[in-house]
């Protein structure tokens, strides 16, 4: 599956998704410009990403304790998601989404 | 008032990977000192994720952070080890004698043969929202805590967050400010109810004035901000305000470890693999802090690391001592230091 980046810079990148793997893994795993500090545990809210409209049905509705996490940066937009509690999947092939500033590295 | 440490090893952060060292340098009678930026044991374990299973501790097929924390503190409990928690160590100079001197933001310097740097992520500071220009503000009239109530004494108050240092400070503040303005992105709080349903009176009551929205952009000059802007479903608001207080939580960053002269890999420190000692001999870093090639971020690489530095700092320590490696399954001399002999 594909997964589509765009970075805070502006710049896209088509990523290779793993079947089962959490997008935050993928785009730490390629590099790109997210913190991803708790490593998944949804505790930081460092790999805040905003998913693009049309997938927003596919990729479904964060949890409370997602939303929770969410209420720690400054920069939620409706379709603000965590990234680490997005799973790849075939149904999510071609998922695009953006980096938001609060997820970027120091 | 100052204090003047003197001590073998500075060990700075009281992660699991910290306090393990702990153990392995006690076991060589080396004793130690924890500084830590937050104010109790257990790192990013305890502050993240206290109540968060972990699978892959060695011997243990589930433990949360926290027992992992209480577990560690148990374990070198028998070497006495001080803690100096809720400060940061500003700066650290290695003297002519080849000893270091470092020195805290809480006006005390140590004077130490090895510091083992064990800071995971970097020290935990406050999120600092991604507001243009925020920076030239802080510490002026943009503050991620409140130091001192005075400061906010007849102020137009902006309080970012929904937690509970957001709810406690709408509270605390409150009575003694000119206005309060209270921002949430949304009307749900994961603070303690009772400070929601307090909050939610003295709204009612026009005390404290409510608003859905985040903060978009400060208007202001020379560190003073006199607007806060809000973006919200209703549209943009502007707020006088003459304090602004953000609630986002914590993160981890470098620091002033950056400024230590040590090589740097992307924010982390390089160190070899036989000791775990960084481009300056006599300092040390071990945990996820460290970098070599193969490095795994685990706290099982950390304990492994921890062993192999206190082997290395115990040459420093008591040079030209013979060191016997021991078992405590087997050695009385261990035993009788862990008090089980």
């Amino acid at each position: 599956m594909k997964i589509n980046v765009t970075d805070q810079a502006g710049e896209k990148h088509e990523l290779e998704g793993l079947e089962g793997w959490r997008v935050m893994e993928v785009i730490r795993d390629w590099g790109l410009n997210i913190k991803a500090e708790c490593g998944g545990a949804l505790s930081c809210a460092t790999c805040h990403v905003y998913v693009d409209g049309e997938w927003l049905d596919a990729v479904g509705a964060p949890s409370d304790e997602e939303e929770d996490m969410l209420d720690s940066v400054g920069d939620v937009k409706s379709n603000s998601r965590l990234s680490c509690q997005i799973l790849c999947s075939d149904a999510l092939d071609g998922l695009t989404l953006t980096l938001a500033p609060s997820a970027a590295k120091d | 008032m100052s204090t003047e440490i003197t001590t073998d090893v500075v060990v700075i952060g009281a992660g699991p990977c910290g306090l393990f060292a702990a153990f392995e340098l006690g076991l060589l009678d080396i004793k130690c000192h924890f500084i830590d930026i937050l104010d109790r044991a257990g790192g990013q374990c305890a502050e993240l994720y206290p109540e968060k299973p972990i699978y892959d501790i060695p011997g243990f097929p589930v433990v949360t952070g926290q027992q992992l924390t209480d577990n560690l503190m148990a374990q070198i409990a028998p070497f006495s080890p001080e803690f100096h928690f809720s400060r940061m160590v500003n700066s650290l100079e290695k003297l002519e004698d080849g000893t270091f001197k470092l020195q805290t933001d809480a006006d005390e310097t140590f004077y130490t043969k090895v510091v083992v740097i064990a800071a995971g992520g970097g020290s935990f500071q406050p999120k600092r929202p991604p507001v243009p220009e925020i920076e030239q503000f802080e510490n002026k009239s943009v503050f991620y805590a409140v130091r001192k109530m005075d400061d906010f004494k007849d102020q137009d108050v902006v309080i970012v967050g929904g937690g509970d240092s957001a709810l406690d400070w709408t509270l605390n503040l409150e009575p003694i400010v000119r206005t309060l303005t209270l921002v949430h992105r949304r009307d749900a709080f994961k603070a303690a109810p009772a400070s929601v349903n307090k909050m939610k009176e003295l709204v009612a009551d026009g005390k404290v004035n409510f608003q859905l929205g985040q903060v978009a952009k400060l208007d202001g000059e020379n560190g003073q901000i006199n607007h806060v802007h809000l973006t919200t479903d209703a549209g943009d608001l502007s707020i006088p305000a003459t304090r602004l207080l953000p609630f986002f939580g914590l993160t981890m960053k470098l620091g002033p470890v950056a400024d230590w002269g040590l090589e740097l890999n992307d924010n982390t420190i390089v160190v070899d693999t036989e000791k775990f000692e960084t481009s300056v001999p006599g300092i040390f870093a071990i945990g996820d802090i460290n970098y070599y090639p193969g490095k795994l971020k685990l706290i099982l690489s950390g304990f492994h690391e921890a062993a192999l530095m206190a082997q290395a700092a115990k040459a420093i320590i008591s040079p030209g001592e013979r060191v016997v490696f021991q078992y405590t399954t087997s050695s009385t001399k261990l035993q009788k230091k862990l008090g089980v002999a």
